[in-house]
């Protein structure tokens, strides 16, 4: 189902992710909050509880899963241990998420500053079909909206198709259709990237190798998300795609929709993943239910399973719970797939297999990773290139939604951590980034330009 | 200066980089409510009043100088119920992070921010082809500016100390300290173009708070010669 737009590039929207943070993992779940509940730190579990609002919610996550897990067999002691542990892995779970966001939006913003071509105006794709050029405010505004409701609904229609292809167990289509998808998004988009980043610092190459270098970049790339590899190098490949594929958004967006999409977009994230009929909550529902990963790449982890013993097979550990999704659209099609924040087990001491409940037993020490979708990246780093691209203010603009967006990652998973179920990523960080970015256009801009060119110190 | 401060005391604790971008929020949050009124105010009088505009100016300055501190008011108010939780949560009884890290941290985090905020156009101009200071300012201007913002980001983490410190102990007077001590550097770098009136107090003044800063996280004189002389 890939069909090519007949305008100017053909954009194949390969990978649509949700965005939402999920902190259960399907049947262990069940027996993890039961755990949790009765487990001898129940008490404590109670004082945590309390304690909801605190910032070191994230510790909570690993807390809850870690005491959950640490199961009737050992309470006190390793309770303890876990529980001195959870603190210093609940918030390394949120730097394991700032660094990729942070590296994302980094190379985004760099590409923006650098490259001319990620802001030249070169036509709209068909999913923001009403164009911008129009002499009257009004009309722009309206134009905007359609796009935006256009866009949210050709979403809305990819994702509602996945999960029911995903429901009736057509795996195959799906597979076909990532992999379709990413060698897309692999290889095209990396061509018109090193492309235009080679003419920009005017430096020669010769088509064979870039061939080549394509060819490998692309090859490994395939192997790494869609197969085994190492855990880095699977992490830089997604943070690198997303970042393409932010880019190809600012490219392509035109200016008002795109501050219209992204509200639009955090909005409808909220309500796909909280509410009980949004497909998102279905599908990972579902896929819990069936106790399998749901499908590799795309969904960024920041820690790997080593499943042992009674492990399910390897792919289902690394792959747990990612969702990818390809649109195979002419454009952006995003889903975002859920991000979990959940019980990703490698483990520290023992191997542990993860998946199969019946491991609870074995169950030791567990560091769980953090699992965020992608697009909940694509997402952050159009707002932040955005920022770069339009404010007027330049960096002090990047700056405040940078922050703003690493805040909101903060919040949504201490929220995490005290809800423990999927939650949506998106609309916290993108409601302070968009707060931060007017306002600091508007109002903070003057006021330090003010201040720098009389050289005032605040 | 600033930055290496980061790496070498910050990123490795993951806490602490929380810590840090809060803390950086919350400035960011203080400087935005401040241009909001300074805004406001400026739109509300006549824009051709130099005088006017000046004194605005002035105005919106110290306003912001206060909002400043009373968002590391609240900050710290933030971190003392967060380092409830950490104890409650941790086996042992105490918190991973004590009160003085946390205020070195949160004194870091706002540094860093109003540090970035007044250097970074001022960087990515530097990179493009200029002349400083054609129109008869200063030829000095990026080199105070730079030197400004070092030792505001010091005073910065400085502040955060001696204020948390204040705020942990009651000591009222600690914490009015520092906040004259805010004013009086901002007040220093309105006499501008007169760059020795502003930058020699502002150092004098980060020196004095730098020592009250040791002092209070318990070095001493002896603890300096030893670590300066032995090394161990």
């Amino acid at each position: 189902m890939i069909t090519f737009m007949n305008n100017s590039d053909s954009e194949e929207e390969p990978c649509n992710e949700r965005t939402s943070l999920m902190s259960a993992e399907s049947p262990p779940v069940p027996s993890y909050q039961d755990g949790l509940q009765a487990s001898e730190a129940g008490e404590a579990q109670a004082h945590r509880k309390r304690r909801a609002g605190s910032s070191r919610g994230p510790n909570n996550i690993a807390g809850g899963e870690m005491s959950g897990s640490g199961v009737p067999v050992r309470e006190s002691a390793l309770e303890n241990e876990e529980e001195e542990l959870t603190l210093k892995y609940g918030a390394k779970h949120v730097i394991m998420l700032f660094v990729p966001v942070t590296l994302c939006m980094i190379v985004v913003v760099a590409t923006i500053k650098s490259v001319r071509f990620y802001t030249e105006k070169n036509g709209q794709l068909i999913y923001t079909p009403f164009s911008e050029d129009t002499p009257s405010v009004g009309q722009r505004l309206l134009n905007s909206v359609l796009n935006t409701i256009v866009m949210i609904s050709v979403i809305i229609v990819m994702t509602v198709f996945l999960v029911l292809l995903y429901k009736y167990r057509c795996y195959k289509f799906i597979h076909g259709w990532l992999i379709l998808s990413s060698l897309m998004l692999l290889f095209l988009f990396t061509y018109i990237y090193l492309g235009e980043v080679l003419k920009t610092y005017n430096v020669a190459m010769d088509y064979p190798t870039l061939f080549i270098v394509i060819w490998n970049f692309g090859a490994v790339g395939m192997i790494c998300i869609h197969w085994k590899g190492p855990l880095q190098l699977q992490q830089a490949y997604l943070i690198m795609i997303s970042a393409l594929m932010a880019l190809v958004f600012i490219k392509y967006l035109p200016e008002w929709s795109a501050w219209v999409i992204l509200g639009a977009i955090s909005i409808y994230d909220l309500m796909a993943v909280l509410c009980p009929k949004g497909p998102l909550r279905m599908l990972v529902e579902t896929a819990q239910e069936r106790n399998e990963p749901i499908f590799p790449a795309l969904i960024y982890s920041s820690a790997m399973m080593w499943t042992v013993g009674m492990a399910k097979p390897d792919t289902a550990a690394r792959g747990s719970n990612q969702q990818t999704w390809d649109a195979a659209e002419d454009g952006r099609e995003h889903l975002r797939s859920p991000s979990h924040a959940e019980s990703q087990m490698s483990e520290t001491r023992s191997p542990v297999p993860t998946r199969p409940i019946t491991s609870l037993e074995e169950l030791e020490e567990e560091e769980r990773g953090v699992k965020l979708g992608l697009g909940d990246f694509i997402f952050y780093s159009v707002l932040v290139g955005k920022a770069a691209a339009t404010a007027s203010g330049d960096w002090n603009t990047t700056l405040a939604c940078f922050v703003a967006i690493l805040i909101g990652l903060c919040l949504t998973l201490l929220l995490l951590a005290v809800f423990k179920k999927a939650l949506p990523a998106l609309p916290i960080s993108i409601t302070f980034g968009l707060i931060f970015y007017f306002s600091t256009d508007n109002l903070v801009r003057p006021f330090m330009d003010t201040l720098a060119s009389h050289q005032l110190y605040i | 200066p600033a930055f290496s401060l980061f790496i070498f005391t910050i990123a490795r604790d993951p806490l602490r980089i929380i810590i840090l971008i809060a803390g950086a929020f919350f400035w960011l949050v203080s400087l935005l409510l401040s241009s909001l009124i300074w805004f406001i105010a400026v739109k509300a009088s006549d824009p051709q009043d130099e005088q006017l505009q000046r004194g605005l100016l002035i105005f919106g300055v110290m306003f912001s100088v206060l909002l400043q501190e009373a968002f590391r008011f609240l900050y710290y108010k933030l971190l003392r119920k967060a380092i409830e939780g950490l104890v409650a949560l941790s086996e042992d009884g105490c918190s991973p992070i004590s009160i003085q890290q946390m205020a070195y941290v949160a004194g870091v985090g706002f540094g860093l921010m109003s540090g970035a905020f007044s250097m970074i156009n001022l960087l990515a101009d530097a990179l493009g082809p200029g002349t400083v200071g054609i129109h008869g300012d200063s030829q000095l201007y990026f080199l105070t500016s730079a030197f400004m913002t070092m030792v505001l980001i010091f005073l910065h983490t400085f502040w955060g100390i001696l204020f948390f410190h204040g705020c942990e102990h009651r000591r009222w007077w600690e914490i009015v300290a520092v906040v004259i001590m805010h004013l009086t550097v901002s007040g220093l770098s309105f006499c501008n173009p007169l760059y020795v009136g502003s930058l020699v107090p502002s150092y004098l003044l980060m020196v004095a708070a730098a020592a009250w800063a040791y002092l209070l996280s318990g070095g001493s004189a002896q603890n300096l010669r030893r670590f300066l002389l032995c090394k161990c």
